[in-house]
């Protein structure tokens, strides 16, 4: 159902994608801040792959991720979640209580709330593209 | 750190597989090590526990639900954990003798390492939660040991059997052990049975008592609920050696001996304690005589001890506690060595069957005495610790206030059947004619006979010294189970008495029986019909119907219809909030208009888009419809400056009218299906929901119940938090612990579309299929 796009979509998506996917990264990263954080940056994201997906394609698509199957960022997004889970403990404290490093030189906090808003980032946008992509490639399978 | 040293176990268990690679069928001995190392700490903490010190290792888990991962290690804790570790380190070696070469040896050494450490945490625990957290533990792990051979569909049966029977007591346990905390004001056991508070005398105590018991019935396999042990001999021999003679059954035990103290001695403890463990005791005595299977002759048998340790806790005087413990040593150390001659038994003749069996002692010499040691032991022959056990079973018999002459009666004639059994068990496989045998039987290798010729050892080195285990544990936890310091004194001679004179009697008619049991078999097996009528046909009617009602109730509420899923779901919500809200609530309407003028503009863009969407000719325009709305709501918003909130809206509507274009043209022709009558009534559910709501809003606005918790949100999200944006804040710090949750429901989710887009089952014949992911999930 979904053919590729005309000349305009496909122009468009090809500068837009990795604006798209910048910008995530921009709004994950000041998310604790300002507006923005983790599933925000995560449907962001999604976004921009799902434009690109329109654009050019399933198989184009899986090109432009290269190895990394949706399935596996839904893993890997839940891994973050749970890593981030435990460096309380070795501090005596209670599981989950964020922890704060400041890495010197940079003006910069690594946190356990950031590698958490990570997984949940990567969790939002592999679920997302996940479902989008599965019920497209189904599209094609069956005529 | 014992905790840690005993929880490492569960690492352990994570390595087994490692270890295998490493050191092949070796594995189980270094895998021994373990169960051996925590036996000689346990070992070392003997003089302590002695001196009537409770050794009291702290331990922190979830201050803040009250958990705690404290070890208590009193007398009868103590007792405990040493015949896990010792009882433990020998089955792990019987176990590699006994499945050598077993291709799922691993899964077998995961598991039973797993069990150990969940049934020490269970004795040992401090904290009513923890406890209650290693029971179910032992549940599960028992329940995946006894369908280890899960290809066999009668051990998966039993398997199921077991994990239902168990985890129904568990759910009482659950609720039980809700009430005693709440009841006696702590969740450590330990500060409940220092007292404070006389739980005897609580309005609730009689339901709290019921749901334990309830529990711990189930657990020790007593009347009724007896039937799912001897079919737990599904399980290889081992496991019926380690869990269901010498550890997991008498967990249920142990709950009671520990809440002993502080629950025990009133009436209805007495009574129930007495005549359910009498009724248990006779029935497994009685059935154990109807079977040939030697395994479950030695279950039924297991059946009978563990109504006898209820009775004894249920008579409850100071010599019945002592007889308590010194019978639940006596069983486990004469039970585990007859269960792993059992296997010895069937690994070497391949039978299971003992009238199949004859004269094999002069094949199987060491394996014949053994059995005839710890068989004495269970018939109470002196001079074998069995006998000390079972003089003082009769002399805490004559003791019992409560339905004495019914417990004696019992008691008496358990005694002889037990003998009778003890006899079958101990001659007809070794003496006699010799009987050719499916397998040619031969004696035992070394790591088989280890473990039986250790415990018959001590069976019968208490038995002649009675003095070292009186004066080791055994005080210790008599006077743990009792609440007050109490000495043990035991010996092989009591002088002529009566428990004598009954003890002379029961062997003589014991032997009886045991001459003419081939006979006797023959007259009950007459009795077949009425046993197939039994609690276990309770338990399958039980279940039946329990398939019956979710069946029904399957195709009435999950029927697969959205719209009557969403009517369903509107309708509770109905019943419930005009529950609340007009019934038991005066109705306080607060309502100021103040509104600005592009605010009623982007309600009066809501309200058309759901109107449009109501009434659209077309799927498109009613998924534009919606569309409007959402973006509507998103502006909302944004205009109450919910920045967060109005951009996650506005990305949500936006992948959602992605996904619905995705699936736009393979939904079925849009019509209308309804009848006008069902339109009507869905007008009316939707307006009611409709209006309630904005009653619902309305009264909440003159309502200040409680004060916000925003404010505090506010004031701490800079320094507690270090963020500014307190929307970030709430979800990836205060309340991580639910994103957790929400980023795996949403990963399920994800999973659940492409389960059913992708892997929709090729056309196969279903039988293999279901044995391979019986195998997979192994």
């Amino acid at each position: 159902m979904v053919k590729s796009g005309t000349l305009i979509l496909h122009t468009a998506a090809r500068i837009l994608m990795p604006l798209q996917l910048l910008f995530s990264v921009f709004l994950l990263l000041r998310g604790h801040d300002e507006p923005g954080g983790g599933f925000i940056a995560g449907l962001v994201a999604a976004g921009a792959f799902t434009l690109y997906l329109f654009a050019f394609g399933v198989s184009a698509t899986r090109e432009v991720l290269r190895m990394v199957d949706p399935r596996d960022l839904i893993g890997m997004g839940l891994l973050f979640g749970m890593i981030s889970v435990f460096p309380a403990w070795f501090v005596d404290q209670p599981f989950l209580t964020a922890q704060w490093w400041t890495i010197p030189g940079v003006d910069f906090y690594a946190s356990t709330p950031l590698i958490f808003d990570i997984g949940v980032y990567l969790a939002v946008l592999g679920s997302v593209l996940a479902m989008v992509m599965t019920l497209m490639e189904v599209d094609k399978d069956e005529p | 750190m014992m905790q840690l040293a005993v929880l490492s176990g569960f690492v352990l268990a994570a390595f087994a597989p490692l270890l295998h690679r490493w050191f092949g069928g070796r594995a189980s001995f270094v895998l021994a090590a373990f169960p051996a190392a925590l036996a000689l700490w346990f070992l070392a903490q003997v003089p302590t526990v002695m001196r009537g010190e409770v050794l009291f290792l702290e331990l922190d888990w979830v201050p803040s639900l009250g958990m705690s991962l404290s070890f208590v290690i009193d007398g009868l804790a103590l007792l405990f954990a040493l015949l896990i570790t010792v009882i433990g380190t020998f089955v792990l070696i019987y176990a590699g003798g006994y499945l050598k070469g077993h291709r799922d040896l691993v899964r077998f050494h995961i598991v039973i390492l797993a069990f150990m450490v969940s049934m020490l945490g269970l004795v040992l625990a401090d904290g009513l939660l923890t406890l209650f957290v290693f029971w179910e533990l032992t549940s599960i792990t028992s329940y995946l040991l006894i369908g280890f051979s899960h290809a066999d569909i009668e051990a998966r049966k039993s398997a199921r059997q077991g994990l239902f029977v168990t985890f129904a007591g568990g759910l009482a346990l659950m609720a039980g052990l809700v009430l005693l905390g709440n009841l006696g004001g702590s969740w450590s056991l330990a500060e409940i049975n220092a007292g404070g508070i006389d739980l005897r005398e609580h309005d609730l105590y009689l339901p709290m008592l019921l749901c334990l018991l309830l529990a711990a019935f189930t657990k020790s396999a007593q009347f009724p609920f007896h039937f799912w042990l001897p079919n737990a001999m599904a399980a290889p021999t081992p496991v019926s050696a380690y869990l269901h003679s010498a550890t997991m059954v008498k967990a249920g035990i142990y709950l009671l001996a520990r809440l002993q103290p502080s629950l025990g001695g009133t009436e209805a403890w007495v009574g129930i304690l007495s005549v359910v463990g009498a009724l248990t005791m006779f029935t497994g005595a009685f059935l154990a005589i109807r079977h040939t299977n030697i395994k479950k002759m030695l279950a039924y048998s297991t059946v009978m001890a563990l109504g006898t340790l209820t009775m004894l806790l249920g008579i409850g005087t100071e010599g019945a506690l002592i007889t308590f413990v010194t019978f639940l040593l006596a069983h486990s150390l004469y039970k585990g060595a007859l269960f792993m001659v059992a296997g010895i038994l069937d690994h070497e003749t391949g039978t299971k069957d003992i009238t199949a069996m004859g004269g094999l002692r002069p094949l199987m010499p060491v394996t014949a005495v053994v059995a005839i040691i710890a068989a004495l032991s269970l018939a109470g022959a002196p001079p074998l610790f069995g006998f000390i056990a079972k003089e003082m079973m009769f002399e805490a018999a004559l003791e019992a206030d409560a339905f004495g002459w019914l417990v004696l009666l019992l008691a008496f004639v358990s005694a002889f059947l037990t003998i009778a059994v003890a006899a079958i068990i101990a001659l007809r496989p070794f003496f006699g004619e010799r009987r050719a045998t499916p397998r040619v039987a031969h004696e035992a290798p070394l790591s088989m006979l280890l473990g039986p010729a250790c415990l018959a050892a001590l069976s019968l080195l208490l038995g002649v010294v009675p003095v070292i285990a009186g004066m080791g544990v055994l005080t210790a936890a008599a006077s743990a189970v009792m609440g007050e310091p109490v000495t043990v004194y035991l010996s092989l001679w009591h002088g002529i008495n009566l428990p004598l004179i009954m003890s002379i009697v029961t062997l003589a008619l014991g032997y009886l029986l045991f001459k003419r049991w081939d006979r006797v078999r023959a007259h009950l097996a007459r009795l077949d019909p009425v046993m197939a009528r039994g609690p276990e046909a309770g338990y399958e009617a039980f279940m039946h119907w329990i398939t019956v009602v979710s069946e029904w109730q399957t195709r009435i509420l999950q029927n697969g219809y959205m719209r009557n899923y969403i009517l369903v779901m509107v309708l509770v919500l109905i019943a419930l909030l005009g529950n609340s809200l007009l019934l038991r609530h005066p109705l306080e309407i607060a309502f100021e208009l103040d509104v600005r003028f592009h605010e009623v503009v982007v309600v009066a863009m809501m309200v058309l888009g759901a109107l449009f969407a109501a009434v659209a000719r077309s799927r498109l325009s009613a998924v534009v419809s919606v569309g409007i709305m959402g973006f509507s709501i998103a502006l909302t918003f944004i205009l109450f400056s919910a920045p967060d909130l109005g951009i996650t809206q506005l990305l949500v509507e936006t992948l959602t009218v992605i996904l619905l274009v995705l699936v736009l043209f393979r939904l079925p022709r849009f019509a209308s299906l309804s009848t006008p009558l069902e339109r009507v009534r869905d007008v009316l559910v939707a307006g009611s929901v409709g209006v309630l709501v904005t009653l619902l809003i309305l009264t909440a606005w003159g309502i200040d119940q409680f004060v916000p918790i925003s404010e505090y949100m506010i004031e701490n999200s800079v320094p507690l938090a270090h963020g500014r944006n307190i929307v970030n804040v709430i979800l990836v710090d205060y309340r991580s612990l639910d994103t957790l949750g929400e980023i795996f429901v949403l990963a399920l989710a994800a999973i659940g579309v492409i389960a059913m887009l992708k892997l929709r089952a090729p056309v196969r014949p279903a039988k293999p299929t279901a044995q391979e992911k019986e195998s997979s999930h192994g």
